[in-house]
């Protein structure tokens, strides 16, 4: 059994897709970039393009690290479930298979400023 | 008729047979399985609870007597404190973030203990345990009040103190802590002993009481050090009964073997993530700071620990599972988990800051191999941040651990560069985890963990829907007040004013 209890039990999952009224959970991580203590939790609309997730939610996001502006969208490594992957920016969450609670992240080789130089 | 009275006092032992073991007696209109029906349906196996020592023979005359005096003395001190202002001889007010956060993260989880006890002290059938559970519930409540009570003369003063139990129930930090206790109170009877009894009292309490209560000594809170005092004899009450516990299952029967080693590992992990909150405590938030978290885990964990799970290898015990993670943890958490409550200080209801020159260099003494490499880098940045007037904050909210609740801070255990990242699917929705050892508990009983309440995807649900005003009324903190950084805070220029009248005449 999935649980040590006294009788066959049956869970319901706290955060499953229908509690979020359309919207979706998707967690974004900028691997090695640890000024942001915990990946992203951001809560969006499946049929917005990763494009318009970049630019509306990303971008501002991750402003307050000094390689933001050196970071060239067109070069980034993505990973999805740990996994390598690319996404096609124009077309949207669901169209790319990013699910509910899906991980995305993101690799720049190079880049590491708030690493000590030691 | 006249009673005809007793030939004499009874001895202690005869008195501690007749108030404990004698109260219990066979049922004879239901059988043992209907009025213990929690005792079996873990796999744990006991033949005989006669067999069940207490080692401190306590009976409940003599247990009135020793708490009612305690209690004489706590209130005594707490008034004087109250009397004499004691509010302004911390060392300054930055003493409260810690206070605060035990107040709304470990006081509720006395109170909890208390039910916990109360409820297990029903369903075991064992009359000795039975009473040994009674005392241990009314000390745990007696905890939460006199903390409740000891702290209550700050809320008076300072902010962040005022809506304790609404934090405990609706803040995100406070869930650490709270799905800790949840966990337990949501297991059987046996594995409720060893998380809270075991794990958190014997394990683990030299981690979070000790450093704590010398914290408030070094930083002049007498309120605090008094029910530490307090709790104290209870304390050691607690631990023999954890560990009596223990050794009772393993010598029971050899197939609880399996089982004890299971919760010791889940529980020992489960315990050190609730520690990552005090380890920020301990190397940044007390002024007057009493020694590093790699120290008291040098002390308390390594030397401690160690020596006891040495003991228990007699019995088949080995050190928990996760213990080598932890080792490889220590000199990074605080670092990592500070960073985010900094960042995330709109929604704490205490205040964070960033480190003076002077603590950095504190902590590059006590973390020379990753404080200047790892950390310093980003608190000068954060530094830099806040000089030009735009101080970090983090809206990007956290991925939070399914099993644990914490924020997703802590790094690969081989690479303090890389967030750890850990997932699993279960009946098709995905699953977080901030490491292995939390995705292994998840992976034993998904039924019971894919319920949690994460306060941050919760955010985003009716009635809330990310309305981050409407959430900050719902847990009842104040912006601008309760939380934010501790410099330009209320609590910093009451503190100073109300000091700076206490010691010279201003004009």
């Amino acid at each position: 059994m999935a649980v040590s209890a006294i009788k066959e039990y049956v869970g319901v999952a706290r955060d499953s897709l229908e509690k979020f009224n359309g919207k979706q959970l998707v967690y974004f991580s900028w691997d090695h970039h640890l000024l942001f203590a915990a990946p992203f939790l951001l809560c969006v609309e499946p049929q917005m393009t990763v494009q318009q997730l970049i630019d509306g939610a990303l971008v501002p996001l991750l402003q307050a690290d000094p390689d933001a502006a050196s970071l060239d969208w067109s070069q980034v490594e993505w990973l999805k479930s740990n996994q390598p992957w690319r996404p096609e920016l124009q077309r949207s969450l669901a169209d790319n298979g990013i699910g509910h609670k899906d991980q995305i992240r993101l690799r720049t080789a190079g880049l590491n400023s708030l690493q000590s130089a030691a | 008729m006249d009673m005809k009275a007793g030939k004499k006092k009874l001895g202690l032992k005869e008195k501690y047979r007749l108030l404990t073991r004698d109260l219990g007696w066979d049922s004879s209109y239901h059988s043992k399985e209907e009025i213990f029906p929690y005792a079996n349906y873990e796999g744990i196996k006991i033949h005989d609870w006669e067999q069940w020592e207490d080692p401190f023979r306590l009976t409940m005359d003599a247990y009135w007597k020793y708490q009612g005096e305690k209690e004489r003395k706590f209130y005594a001190i707490i008034d004087a404190h109250a009397q004499n202002n004691g509010h302004l001889n911390i060392t300054d007010a930055r003493y409260l973030s810690a206070l605060k956060i035990f107040l709304q993260a470990i006081s509720p989880g006395e109170y909890t203990a208390h039910k916990g006890f109360a409820r297990v002290g029903r369903e075991f059938p064992g009359v000795g345990t039975q009473v040994a559970c009674q005392m241990q519930a009314i000390d745990e409540i007696r905890h939460a009040q006199t903390q409740i009570h000891a702290m209550s003369n700050y809320n008076q003063f300072y902010n962040g103190f005022h809506a304790f139990s609404d934090s405990r129930d609706r803040i995100w930090y406070t869930s650490v802590a709270r799905s800790f206790f949840d966990d337990a109170m949501s297991a059987g009877p046996f594995e409720f002993m060893l998380a809270i009894g075991f794990s958190f009292e014997y394990v683990l309490t030299n981690l979070l009481f000790v450093p704590f209560m010398s914290g408030a000594a070094y930083n002049g809170d007498m309120a605090t050090v008094t029910f530490g005092f307090s709790a104290q004899s209870d304390e050691a009450r607690h631990m023999t009964l954890g560990l009596e516990c223990i050794k009772f299952m393993l010598e029971q029967d050899p197939d609880n073997l399996p089982i004890v080693q299971a919760w010791i590992d889940k529980w020992f992990w489960r315990g050190f993530r609730v520690l990552g909150l005090v380890s920020t405590m301990m190397d940044y938030m007390l002024p007057k700071r009493v020694m590093s978290w790699r120290e008291a885990w040098n002390v308390y964990g390594e030397e401690n620990g160690g020596a006891l799970f040495r003991d228990l290898a007699r019995y088949g015990i080995r050190a928990p599972k996760g213990w080598s993670d932890a080792g490889k943890a220590i000199d990074h958490m605080s670092h990592q988990l500070m960073l985010g409550l900094y960042q995330w200080s709109f929604g704490t209801a205490f205040h964070s800051w960033i480190p003076s020159d002077e603590d950095m260099d504190w902590l590059s003494a006590k973390y020379p191999q990753t404080f200047d490499k790892y950390y310093r880098p980003r608190w000068d940045h954060l530094k830099k941040l806040a000089a030009a007037g735009t101080p970090f904050k983090n809206f990007g909210l956290a991925k939070l651990c399914q099993t644990c609740q914490m924020p997703v801070v802590f790094t690969e255990p081989d690479d303090p560069t890389l967030l750890c990242h850990r997932e699993g699917v279960y009946k098709g929705d995905k699953y977080h985890f901030c490491s292995d050892h939390c995705q292994e508990i998840f992976d034993r009983e998904p039924e019971k963990y894919i319920q949690a309440w994460l306060p941050m995807p919760a955010l985003f649900q009716d009635p809330l829907n990310g309305d981050i005003g409407a959430w900050m009324n719902w847990v009842n903190l104040h912006d601008g007040v309760d939380n934010g950084d501790y410099a330009g805070s209320q609590d910093q220029h009451n503190f100073e004013q109300w000091r700076r009248m206490a010691t010279s005449n201003p004009s």
